[in-house]
């Protein structure tokens, strides 16, 4: 069709051959696309072929294409799952519970941090509270294991010194959503600051000039001008981590997770790598896989529809 | 004016007063574990054990250092990880890099195509199972190539790195160049790049950071324990606390061994971070960087 119209317009001719000596010429731009290409129709793109075997029964020997369908029948063998309902309550339930405690202390201490004038010390806060970040789950998962450890952990130590008895935290059902939670408040605030304060910095000091002439306090220029300054940057982020909220990570979790805990601690992440990797259950790991990657989506781009009604700012 | 802004009422003072007092609790919050395992780890088992631990070393020694280094599964563990993070990190950035400089052209042909084409990934993947069938079908289970291969490439860090091309590479600086008879490839290496050192900073010290402290990918694609980074070791001995016995050779009782596992465990978490500790300061400055780019687009 395209060359035909080509063929009787003049001015098609002239574009599609502008177009091709476009292309012509930038083709060494291609060939360094070349390699991101290949990677992604590798390792993202063949692999969503692979989702099929949500639908069949694998057998390793008749590979993906040739083992046989089996329809609805992983997705319908997970709802009837006694584990059902207890994985998606704990995972709705950490993943919401992280959001709503972790959400506000950066900003809090954003706002702290950006009203400190000592700027050296400033400068000390942020490198001690920046440092977690780059310590790694397994190090992290670590350290609550020794301060945590029953006999001679630090934190039991301080418990039996107030006359408590020694608590076994990581063995722990109810222990496990605190600390899951708390622990990340630890690592990720202070980094998760930058953003507020590169937010911050943006403010417009005549407003508060502005407002120092009208004899307002600190406390409520923090009120009054900083905190509507950041408004836009804590719904984007809002929004981000709202649509995020289903895909929580697999890392801490598992290395969290002992038989003692499993009752909170198992959620759809690590249960897909229980069923998938651990037992070899293929097909019906999948199967829970797509489930959660669907409800994702969804998430997504309700949370996006809804803030760019309520907001007018929205992702896309 | 500006001195108008450091005129105080008596109400902020207490303001600042209480706001240092607080920041400087917050301060003291997330150092403290932290000093407290660099102490611990010098100090005699016992008394950590009994809780006399607390601002200072006690009874100091080097007997949990020195069994860490005597140990063979911690070494090959480190010498993999470095392997890992020098073989990743130069992959992933070539390609991070190469793709992001194409799309940061304003008259590339098919640009948002291809910006979708990596974005879908994104929001869908094929998930845990379909991609390790890939890698097992490809026989690279148990090679570094399945740790440094599929993640190669992240559409985050292809946005950040384009971000900066694109508002630092100034579209005429080409337009001037190509008239010249300049060639893209010329263009990029001789003027893309040298402006671009701090951006690959950045992503460099993005991917050592990720392989170094990665242990997902190596816990499903790895089973030969010669090939584990240090972090699979690590989690052995630190989340499940199996501690080789080649490390516990001359403890005789079980109780001892209790607090000399403790003793190797605080060991162990600094002995991991010490690579890291020592960039830290380049890692504060450009992942702080970072942020602030992805943030313009964000």
């Amino acid at each position: 069709m395209a060359s035909r119209d080509a063929a009787v317009n003049p001015v098609h001719v002239r574009t599609n051959r502008r177009l091709w000596t476009r292309i012509k010429r930038d083709y060494e731009l291609y060939l360094f696309l070349l390699p991101i290409i290949v990677v992604y129709l590798l390792f993202k793109y063949y692999p969503m072929y692979g989702i099929q075997i949500a639908f069949k029964d694998f057998s390793a020997s008749r590979g993906i294409w040739g083992s046989e369908w089996v329809g609805f029948k992983h997705f319908v063998d997970f709802f009837n799952d006694y584990n059902f309902w207890p994985i998606i309550k704990n995972t709705v339930i950490l993943s919401f519970s992280s959001l709503v405690f972790s959400f506000p202390v950066p900003i809090i201490i954003a706002i702290m941090l950006n009203q400190m004038l000592a700027k050296r010390y400033k400068k000390f806060v942020q490198t001690v509270i920046y440092a977690p970040h780059f310590i790694s789950t397994v190090v992290l998962v670590g350290m609550l294991n020794v301060f945590l450890s029953p006999n001679s952990g630090i934190v039991n130590h301080v418990i039996s010194w107030f006359g408590g008895e020694p608590i076994l935290f990581m063995a722990d059902e109810g222990w496990f959503r605190p600390l899951y939670i708390l622990s990340g408040i630890w690592q990720e605030t202070g980094f998760a600051t930058i953003i507020y304060l590169a937010s911050l910095a943006g403010i417009n000091p005549e407003l508060h000039e502005a407002a120092v002439m009208d004899g307002a306090s600190k406390w409520k220029r923090v009120w009054n001008v900083d905190i509507p300054g950041i408004l836009p940057t804590i719904v984007i982020l809002l929004i981000l981590a709202l649509g995020n909220m289903m895909s929580i990570g697999f890392e801490k979790a598992f290395l969290m997770q002992s038989d003692l805990n499993y009752a909170t601690s198992n959620i759809i992440p690590t249960y897909v790598y229980e069923m998938g990797i651990q037992k070899a259950q293929y097909s019906f790991s999948t199967a829970v896989g797509l489930f959660n990657s669907l409800i994702n989506i969804i998430l997504i781009f309700t949370v996006n529809r809804i803030a760019r009604k309520l907001t007018e700012t929205s992702l896309w | 004016m500006n001195s108008l802004l450091k005129r105080k009422t008596r109400g902020d003072m207490w303001f600042d007063t209480i706001n240092y007092v607080l920041l400087t609790i917050v301060m003291l919050l997330v150092l403290y574990p932290l000093y407290f395992v660099l102490n611990a780890s010098f100090s005699d088992p016992d008394l950590i054990y009994s809780g006399e631990v607390w601002l200072f070393p006690k009874g100091f020694t080097l007997d949990g250092y020195e069994r860490i280094f005597s140990d063979a599964a911690i070494w090959t563990g480190y010498a993999n990880s470095i392997v890992y993070a020098v073989v990743g990190t130069v992959i992933g950035v070539a390609i991070t890099v190469f793709a992001a400089y194409p799309l940061a052209r304003k008259d590339l042909f098919g640009k948002s195509f291809i910006m979708w084409f990596l974005l879908v990934t994104m929001f869908f993947s094929g998930g845990l199972i379909p991609t390790y069938l890939l890698i097992k079908d490809l026989h690279m289970l148990n090679t570094i190539w399945a740790l440094v291969l599929p993640g190669a490439g992240g559409v985050f860090n292809v946005i950040i790195v384009r971000t900066f091309f694109q508002s630092s590479i100034p579209d005429e600086m080409w337009e001037a160049a190509s008239i010249d008879g300049c060639s893209n490839t010329r263009f990029f290496w001789s003027i893309v790049m040298p402006l671009s050192k701090s951006i690959i900073a950045v992503m460099v010290l993005y991917h050592v950071v990720g392989f170094w402290n990665g242990f997902f990918d190596a816990l499903i694609y790895l089973n030969d324990e010669h090939k584990y980074p240090l972090q699979l070791v690590l989690r052995n001995i630190l989340v499940q606390n199996q501690v080789s016995t080649g490390m516990m050779a001359d403890v005789e009782s079980y109780a001892a061994k209790m607090r000399v596992t403790e003793l190797i465990k605080y060991g162990v978490i600094i002995v991991a971070s010490v690579p890291l500790l020592v960039l830290y300061p380049f890692l504060q400055k450009y992942f702080v960087k970072g942020v602030m780019i992805g943030s313009i687009k964000g």
